[in-house]
């Protein structure tokens, strides 16, 4: 393993650090329990709070700040914050209208959300909270019977458009309708060229073969579904395009509509790569009679030190357009601000 | 139940669960993500840590206690799951029993251990043959309950609650889990042992195995 690291237990405090001081100007950073707010509380708003394990950066404290979250809660590397952290992340940010926390579908992100708004509702002083849980990952195959679809790339699009509503005042039924529509129209799916090493661990995850890949990972450095021969980046991102397009076709969506296309680095893959990946992809969308509309390619929810890729679809009508494109002003997301 | 077997069974955990690390970590390099040696040694050494604190409190605020530092100290899913499992055995507790907490008899300490098992699967939504801990924990929870009922001895009692989770984990080989992040695997899980059902079942034997020394 050759990683930049002091004492692997220090990791996560550091990174933090670093991370709060490098963006000083927008967030602030509280240890333990662990949590981040904007710099500036925002008032007569719902307050949108993330998190989820460290080791997606820039999510979740990247999209603190105007128009996105209020607060992020950051786990250990891959796992899932507790709910002392949510609590107090809460205490800090809410601003009379409620809370809304968005959370990726993972058993212990969900258990940890739950057990969190559970006892916000019996605090002291109860807070209303609504959860708006992130499934966007159309990999997981017969997710009626599992714990369902992960929640992936889509989270970004998920909280940049929850974000800009709950700026306008809005109700926090409100905002968790537009979360949930936003999140049943993204369909994302990732692959991977190699693993990634969890610092505390030492190792990669899994080792895969110069010549293999994995369709259909998550973002954890978990195995996909498919461990398949590595092929020209064309065959690659046909297959993506074409899962997302039969995800969306057997959800019974009209797909002759314009679209925002996430091309999402996992952390060890060129921007020049994700590039080739956004070339292809937009030209096989456009023999479905999808139109690209709004476009981000880069690092935006990351594994680690991972090679890959994921194709994030959001089908956009005016409400979904109006809020993605609205400014932004967070360490890692910004525009018209 | 006196206070002093709950910390001496932490201690136990602890030393068992860094023992069996190699065990635990490669099951979850296999179909997780890794991490789960990593986060169940967190909480069983936050626990140890509190070995002097803990001393003096009753055995119901001990597993309140520890349920709660597990909560803050894991996080993932085994946070919530193994703090619900002790904070239910504290619940049991609180309405079973007086101040002392003393347990009498095994089919009583049956009754907490199921009460635990209950309110960890009422908080992961989830069941047996799922492919996760609870393949060991309900066969080991209900074979407690059937040998304490039938009255047999502590010492039996523990060699078939043991027998019960190694059986438990076993069985997770051919399952296709529908829980927890070997979920996304589909098949592809299928030969590999579940590794929350293996971290439960190293647990369950350091405290049999303690209990048969003495």
């Amino acid at each position: 393993m050759k990683k930049f690291i002091n004492k692997v237990d220090d990791i996560l405090t550091e990174s933090l650090s670093g991370f709060a001081s490098a963006h000083a100007d927008l967030v602030r950073l509280n240890l333990e329990p662990n949590f981040l707010t904007r710099k500036v509380k925002a008032q007569n708003k719902v307050a949108i709070i993330s998190g989820g394990g460290c080791g997606h950066e820039p999510l979740h404290a990247g999209y603190i700040g105007y128009g996105m979250l209020d607060a992020a809660c950051p786990g250990h590397v891959f796992t899932s914050p507790s709910p002392d952290q949510m609590l107090a992340a809460a205490a800090a940010v809410h601003a009379g209208k409620g809370i809304l926390f968005i959370v990726k579908n993972y058993a212990g992100d969900v258990m940890n959300f739950e057990m969190a708004a559970e006892m916000l509702s019996f605090a002291n002083i109860p807070l209303k909270s609504e959860t708006v849980l992130t499934t966007d990952d159309c990999a997981v195959i017969n997710s009626t019977y599992t714990t369902g679809r992960r929640g992936v790339a889509g989270t970004v699009i998920v909280e940049k458009c929850v974000g800009s509503l709950a700026e306008t005042g809005a109700s926090l039924q409100a905002c968790k309708a537009l979360g949930d529509k936003v999140n049943a129209r993204c369909a994302s799916i990732g692959v991977a060229l190699t693993s990634c090493t969890v610092p505390a661990a030492g190792r990669p995850t899994f080792e895969l073969d110069d010549i293999e890949l994995e369709m259909g990972v998550g973002i954890h450095g978990e195995p996909g579904r498919k461990r398949e021969l590595l092929r020209e980046a064309d065959a690659i991102v046909n297959d993506m395009v074409e899962a997302i397009v039969a995800d969306f076709s057997a959800r019974d969506f009209n797909l002759k509509t314009e679209a925002l296309l996430l091309v999402n680095g996992f952390g060890a893959t060129p921007l020049m790569e994700l590039y080739v990946i956004y070339n292809t992809a937009t030209q096989l969308f456009a023999k479905h009679g999808i139109h690209i509309a709004r476009s981000l390619v880069g690092n935006y929810v990351t594994a680690l030190d991972m090679a890959g890729a994921s194709i994030t679809l959001c089908l956009l009508d005016s409400e979904i357009k109006q809020h993605w494109d609205s400014a932004v002003h967070t360490p890692a997301l910004r525009w018209n601000r | 139940m006196k206070t002093s077997f709950i910390l001496s069974s932490a201690l136990a955990i602890h030393a068992a669960i860094v023992a069996h690390e190699k065990d635990i970590e490669s099951l979850d390099r296999a179909i997780g993500d890794g991490d789960h040696y990593i986060n169940i040694k967190r909480g069983s050494e936050a626990i140890a840590g509190m070995y002097n604190a803990l001393l003096p409190l009753s055995p119901e605020e001990v597993l309140l206690q520890i349920g709660n530092k597990l909560l803050s100290a894991i996080g993932g899913a085994s946070g919530p799951l193994l703090a619900s499992f002790f904070m239910g055995m504290a619940k049991f507790l609180q309405l079973n029993n007086d101040k002392a907490n003393e347990l009498n008899s095994n089919l009583e300490h049956a009754a907490m251990f199921a009460y635990g098992v209950q309110t960890l699967m009422m908080r992961g939504k989830s069941n047996v043959g799922e492919k996760t801990m609870l393949d060991v924990l309900v066969p080991a929870s209900t074979t407690f309950t059937h040998a304490a009922a039938q009255g047999k001895t502590v010492t039996e009692i523990c060699k078939e609650v043991k027998n019960a989770a190694d059986k438990g984990l076993e069985y997770t080989r051919d399952l296709v889990a529908t829980k927890g992040r070997a979920a996304g695997l589909g098949e592809r899980a299928i030969g590999h042992l579940d590794p929350g059902a293996k971290s439960c079942q190293v647990m369950i034997n350091a405290v049999c195995d303690l209990i048969l020394k003495k």
